[in-house]
């Protein structure tokens, strides 16, 4: 039995929505969600912004300051300084890169761990993923500086700090990738005799490693940026010498220094991004060649 | 016979031929190999020399590093644990003051910055800007802000602004504007195109096909990154009082400066509670957006 558009009364409408509320609007926590959280974040927008004085007089009166602190930025000068500008930046690559080869390396055994179907004893798994989180939970600099207390300056201490945060973010990563591998092969490898060794051998890693390589060179990116404002703790890079020129006003010479420290950051990220790329789809060494292999396989598919 | 030695020749060039290509290309794939082994040998030697970095430093540090954390931490005993617990966090209230200054400064810069940077993401997508030009500018302007780390846009804050939570405030907008706009505009760029095409062809202007095509599209994205960036910003916010940009960084940084170990230890525990706090609730909240949408879509 069908109802046209056009039989339908206001009657039956008002009867409908009496017995089926829920058809025509939403449950009324959600309206009262859907009205109240916006304007409760406007709200308190508002309320934040007061309270850090963002409607004060000081805080427009300053936009002068920050004009005088523009033109002055302009032009970048500072080439005298150049080779303490680049050994500095020559550090921050340094520790980039032992910080990221170290904490990709000691990840792994610590993500086969926290991996549930590696680890099947929950308490160790869980406990692992939990190590994991409080190795991430402070920011770079206060790992910075604790290791710069204990072992003094210098970008030791940065390379520790970085080491750690880069540890503690691949355990997460890795052991997410350990849990997503097909089972296929590992079962193939233990129907044919494998033991636990054979199978994460032949089985998990070469399932894995691309993936674990992927998340490696990403993490290289985020320690770079890392390891260019660790010097502001004294944990060696440029973050120091930058830190340095700002607080003595010299603006002109701290636009050189972040000028290089965003060269710095793209040239390493396009070099991660190849990579990764020439990681994850395979080897891309006959790209752009003529192929020959395939050409002369297809022929003979022909024949 | 002739057309008999003809094809056999034949035959035999073509798994020559394929034999000889193999060869070339595994002798290609091993040069690259070697190519890059070597570089990566040689830059690990100069990274290592450059920077100092041996093993044995190491080795001898992390006796004193962890003899520095026990001492952070030596204030409780057993048999006087809830008065140890006191006095160890006396200046309680003005640290949790101080913390709760850094997280309105991460909620401040996320919402700002997350509505500056979706905002200016549109303009920055490849398929969804209305010129090159204007692409190009906002793309690069979105990465500049996003390259430059939030501190140092703090240190550069705090000669107009003074030192205070406003320095720290506007670098985490601006950082996380650069950030949330890239992230964004990637995704706008991993859309289906053809809703768009859909209102465009129903009459509709630039605004209309943004806002009934792109968004329902990228909203739960947008959403989840949204909080991943929450969390991110309170990690931020709690470092920033370090260059002087308010929050508790600031009490962190004095604490371990004058060498009072103890205060340190408290600061640190409540910041490491804090962040894992907000990371576990933002994780709760991405998985069940990432959820409804599922389920939707």
């Amino acid at each position: 039995m069908s109802v046209k558009l056009a039989d339908l009364t206001p009657e039956m409408i008002a009867r409908d929505k009496e017995r089926f509320p829920l058809v025509f609007t939403a449950p009324l926590g959600e309206r009262i969600l859907r009205i109240g959280v916006p304007w409760g974040m406007i709200v308190l927008v508002i309320y934040c912004l007061d309270r850090f004085g963002f409607f004060s007089d000081k805080f427009w009166g300053s936009f002068g300051r920050m004009g005088i602190m523009f033109s002055q930025m302009f032009p970048p000068t500072g080439w005298e300084y150049m080779d303490e500008f680049t050994y500095a930046i020559g550090e921050t690559l340094s520790m980039a890169f032992i910080g990221s080869l170290a904490g990709g390396i000691l990840a792994i055994p610590f993500a086969f761990l926290a991996s549930k179907n590696m680890m099947p004893f929950r308490p160790l798994q869980f406990g692992t993923r939990r190590f994991a989180d409080i190795l991430r939970a402070s920011d770079y600099l206060i790992w910075g500086l604790i290791f710069v207390r204990a072992m003094g300056l210098g970008p030791i201490p940065g390379i520790m700090a970085i080491i750690v945060i880069d540890t503690g973010i691949l355990i997460t990563l890795y052991s997410e990738a350990i849990e997503n591998i097909d089972r296929k092969p590992i079962d193939g490898i233990k129907a044919s005799g494998g033991g636990r060794l054979q199978v994460m051998r032949y089985g998990v890693i070469p399932q894995v490693l691309p993936v674990l390589l992927s998340n490696a060179l990403y993490m290289f990116e985020s320690n770079t940026r890392a390891a260019t404002i660790l010097g502001i703790v004294g944990a060696g890079g440029i973050g120091f010498l930058l830190s340095d020129n700002l607080r003595a006003f010299e603006f002109s010479n701290a636009l050189t220094i972040i000028l290089m420290i965003i060269a710095v950051v793209y040239g390493i990220d396009y070099l991660s991004k190849r990579l990764r790329e020439r990681f994850i789809h395979g080897d891309r060494v006959s790209q752009g060649h003529d192929r020959p292999m395939e050409r002369i396989a297809a022929e003979l598919r022909n024949r | 016979m002739a057309s008999d030695t003809v094809s056999q020749t034949a035959s035999v060039d073509i798994a020559t031929q394929f034999e000889m290509a193999r060869s070339d290309y595994l002798g290609r794939k091993r040069m690259y190999i070697i190519v890059f082994w070597v570089a990566f040998v040689a830059a690990l030697a100069l990274a290592v020399w450059h920077s100092g970095f041996s093993i044995l430093a190491v080795i001898d540090g992390l006796p004193r590093t962890s003899e520095f954390v026990v001492r952070m931490y030596s204030a409780l005993t057993i048999e006087n644990f809830y008065a140890d617990l006191i006095d160890w966090f006396w200046n309680f209230e003005e640290w949790l003051d101080a913390l709760f200054v850094s997280l309105l400064m991460a909620f401040l810069a996320t919402v700002i910055g997350t509505t500056l940077g979706g905002s200016l993401s549109f303009y920055a997508s490849r398929n969804l800007a209305k010129n090159y030009a204007v692409y190009f500018v906002t793309r690069r302007m979105l990465e500049i802000a996003r390259t430059v780390p939030d501190i140092v846009w703090a240190l550069i804050f705090i000669y107009p602004f003074g030192v205070g939570p406003v320095a720290g405030i506007l670098a985490l907008t601006i950082h996380t504007t650069g950030a949330q706009g890239k992230l964004f505009a990637e995704v706008n760029e991993n859309i289906d195109h053809r809703p768009i095409d859909g209102i465009r062809s129903a009459g509709g202007n630039w605004f209309e096909e943004i806002r009934f095509a792109v968004m329902p599209q990228v909203m739960p994205n947008f959403i989840s990154y949204t909080f991943w960036r929450l969390a991110l910003n309170v990690q931020a916010a709690t470092v920033m009082g370090f260059v002087g940009a308010g929050g508790i960084g600031y009490e962190l940084i004095n604490a371990v400066k004058l060498l009072y170990f103890l205060d340190a230890g408290a600061i640190l525990l409540m910041v490491i509670c804090t962040v894992f706090l907000i990371d576990m609730a933002s994780e709760k909240l991405r998985h069940y957006i990432i959820g409804k949408e599922t389920l939707i879509g």
